[in-house]
């Protein structure tokens, strides 16, 4: 059984991820729960959304809740931070080291924690990667989602083919090629 | 073949696979999917009404008709369509009806954590709690026979982690029904009180035979295990139950009302210790305890909230609390309006003029969020004009103007148009701004009737809001852009200071809809002397440092309000 948590900033495409854990987990005869969110929190909110997949024990709940994530995926330094109570004891942070600045920082009410990296490296198993710009030299910076998965492949015991027959089933045929691309270069990532 | 399926895709497919004719709803969180996605099967009628009222009338036609017929939304929307589904129990159908709606626990979208099981017993209609997605669709198709067997409208109510969640669904084919034959029958369809008093009795005694006939109904079920613990659960709660107390006996109510006495009574005797564990009201619980059953539940968890499996494993089973999500010392990040927005610069205005913003259900709810902290109330769809009628009445002229009601064009065509024309005709002097982006934006982006496009994305007939203001015998209607600030605060200057009531139509597109020309703006160090101004609209594409102002690129649409606001000319079009 894995556990897997995926947060980031709404309109950042945790959808999109999401949906390709989830058809992965089918594709390989696995049971899969995935919790999404849908409405307000999507207008530049924090969004986390639930992966679960098990080949062994009945699943029932859609949620994950603290201490039971063998990975965080997180698509944004101060959502990597908040997520860490998610994570198990020997669970895996993947963090695209972008940051994004929440209103209430913007506005000067907060300040944005400079040394969250460093606090989520310190609390965690840490894998940082500027999915950003690997997205962006694939051909759009809108594949930083999928760059992503291909770090976290390496994590689960799906074949790179079995991760390229998912993706080819969850985005449209015209971004497929970039998709592909920006998935390697994640699997890649060292 | 199998599909990972959202349960509100899975209730979609369950009313094509039921052979549903017509589906009529109102978007609204957690519910939108459900709609959007029957009108991916050419084989259902489908279209978003003004309402879910008229959603629910819609639905009784058909079914009455003699078309198994659907009407969604979310669980507020109930006490909208509450006065047509209240004698829909009593007036009963013809082929199957069902209206699904979707509750809210926790709040994540939702004004109110309302139980729709209440207003269900209430109405005396059926309902039932799925606990997956392919609940979702055997339910509903179970739903309608339920419905067409006992003459009534049901509920199938989900709650957003059923609705949001993906599960494995198992596809089926469509069953075609043929259209029953419809035939008059005034004593069972025209609501006077002659014939509802029989009609009435007929609802006490179908409510006991379904009662009856629960203690065998196959989603009600037993599942035996250590007897020492019983659980009578339900929906999501269900799922939690079975991963924090994997050993427990469970009871599991696929039909949540009415409940199964027997059967409770059966699985109560055969557990040394019952618990009730459901999300949001002690509905079961109630009721068993006036049975004179021993149980608990609330009394632990309280009716706030979600329940999880972990906060189950506490409160039941003396498990370790789950830490705290520790949030000391982490931002929040609250949803904000998007870069772009045309909502951003109405509330600048209205802010700068220091009014009292009576606001509506919508994207422009965020308006209340700093730094434009722009609203003063927000309660329902529609309440943004009667409540700023009514502090126009008792407090008097003076009050008006220096109050505006604020709603979105959805949500007037929604509930709006009756209070304004309780203004008109009550003699107003108030201002109604309509923030029009010509959409229904925070559920993700349905078309609506002043929007003039279908569900399909067709043309139709569009709502002429001028020309519906004018018919009401409102003199002073005037459109204005809301990027163009001094145009904007000079009409709402001149429309609040009138004596006489008047609409303002804020009127531009979804920035997510119709893209700007895309061209972002830049500051130039220069010339920014870091005064704040442009900080005031909250944009998230705009952040200070110590050398000045910085716009991010990735962010910005171009939408130019900050360039209005700033002094200096630093602001501009990156070249």
């Amino acid at each position: 059984m894995f556990n897997i948590v995926i947060v980031g900033v709404g309109g950042q495409g945790t959808l999109l991820a999401s949906k390709i854990l989830g058809q992965l987990a089918m594709n390989n005869g696995y049971d899969v729960r995935v919790s999404e969110v849908h409405g307000m929190s999507q207008r530049g909110g924090s969004v986390v959304t639930y992966v679960r997949m098990s080949n062994d024990t009945p699943l029932y709940s859609s949620i994950v809740e603290q201490e039971q994530a063998d990975i965080v995926l997180a698509f944004e330094n101060l959502e990597a931070l908040r997520a860490l109570p998610y994570l198990k004891a020997d669970g895996t942070m993947v963090v695209n080291t972008q940051q994004i600045l929440p209103m209430p920082v913007i506005t000067g009410a907060t300040k944005y924690p400079e040394d969250c990296l460093d606090r989520v490296e310190s609390a965690a198993k840490t894998i940082k990667i500027n999915a950003v710009d690997i997205a962006h030299e694939c051909g759009t910076y809108r594949a930083a989602n999928v760059v992503l998965m291909g770090v976290c492949a390496k994590m689960l015991p799906f074949s790179a083919e079995e991760w390229h027959k998912a993706i080819e089933q969850c985005v449209k045929p015209k971004f497929l090629d970039v998709n592909i691309n920006a998935f390697d270069r994640g699997y890649n990532f060292k | 073949m199998k599909k990972l399926l959202l349960g509100n895709e899975a209730i979609a497919r369950g009313a094509y696979e039921a052979g549903v004719r017509v589906s009529s709803a109102y978007p609204g969180t957690p519910s939108t999917e459900i709609n959007e996605n029957v009108a991916t099967y050419p084989e259902i009628y489908s279209e978003w009404a003004p309402n879910e009222k008229v959603a629910v009338e819609v639905a009784l036609g058909a079914a009455v008709s003699g078309a198994r017929s659907l009407a969604c939304m979310k669980h507020v929307g109930l006490n909208v369509a509450a006065d047509p589904f209240f004698t829909a129990t009593y007036t009963g159908v013809n082929a199957g009806m069902v209206v699904v709606v979707a509750d809210d626990p926790g709040m994540h979208s939702s004004q109110n954590e309302q139980d729709t099981r209440m207003l269900a017993r209430a109405s005396h209609a059926p309902v039932l709690d799925p606990s997956s997605s392919q609940e979702c669709k055997d339910f509903l198709k179970l739903a309608y026979e339920i419905s067409e067997k006992y003459d009534t409208p049901v509920i199938l109510r989900v709650t957003t982690r059923i609705a949001h969640a993906r599960t494995l669904v198992e596809l089926e084919d469509r069953i075609e029904l043929p259209l029953r034959e419809y035939t008059r029958d005034i004593k069972k369809y025209v609501s006077m009180p002659a014939n509802m008093i029989g009609r009435h009795l007929y609802v006490e005694e179908r409510e006991k035979r379904l009662a009856e006939d629960a203690n065998t109904l196959s989603i009600n079920k037993i599942e035996w295990a250590d007897r020492k613990i019983g659980v009578i659960t339900s929906g999501a709660a269900y799922n939690y139950v079975k991963e924090a107390m994997p050993n427990a006996s469970v009871l599991k109510l696929g039909l949540a009302y009415p409940m199964p006495k027997k059967l409770i009574e059966e699985f109560a005797k055969g557990v040394e210790k019952l618990y009730v564990i459901e999300d949001m009201e002690p509905f079961y619980e109630d009721t068993i305890k006036a049975w004179g059953i021993e149980c608990s539940g609330k009394e632990l968890t309280g009716v706030q909230g979600e329940l999880f499996a972990r906060k189950i494993a506490a409160k039941f089973e003396g498990a370790e609390e789950a830490g705290p999500m520790n949030t000391q010392g982490i931002p929040a990040r609250p949803p904000v309006l998007c870069p772009g927005c045309p909502h951003r610069g109405l509330y600048h205005v209205l802010g700068k003029l220091k009014l009292t913003v009576c606001s509506d259900i919508g994207c422009y709810t965020l308006g209340a969020l700093p730094p434009l902290s722009g609203v003063d109330t927000c309660v329902c769809m529609g309440a943004s004009i009667g409540m700023a009628h009514g502090m126009e009445k008792a407090r008097g002229h003076a009050q008006a103007k220096k109050t505006v009601a604020v709603l979105g064009d959805s949500t007037f065509c929604h509930s709006g148009l009756t209070g304004l024309l309780n203004m008109a005709y009550n003699r107003s002097v108030g201002t109604v701004i309509v923030a029009d982006n010509s959409i229904t934006g925070m559920t993700g982006h349905q078309n609506n009737p002043a929007n003039g496009y279908d569900i399909h994305g067709e043309p139709t007939t569009a709502l002429d809001i001028v020309k519906l203001c004018e018919a009401m015998g409102i003199q002073h209607v005037r459109v204005v852009d809301p990027f163009d600030l001094k145009e904007l605060e000079k009409v709402v200057r001149e429309e609040t200071e009138r004596e006489e009531l008047s609409v303002i139509i804020s009127r531009r597109p979804c920035a997510l809809i119709v893209k700007q020309p895309g061209v972002s703006f830049v500051c130039d160090s220069e010339k920014c002397r870091n005064c704040g101004m442009c900080m005031r609209i909250g944009c998230p594409a705009i952040r200070k440092t110590e050398t000045g102002v910085a716009v991010d690129p990735t962010q910005c649409v171009g939408c130019g309000l900050c360039a209005q606001l700033c002094h200096f000319g630093a602001l501009n079009p990156e070249a």
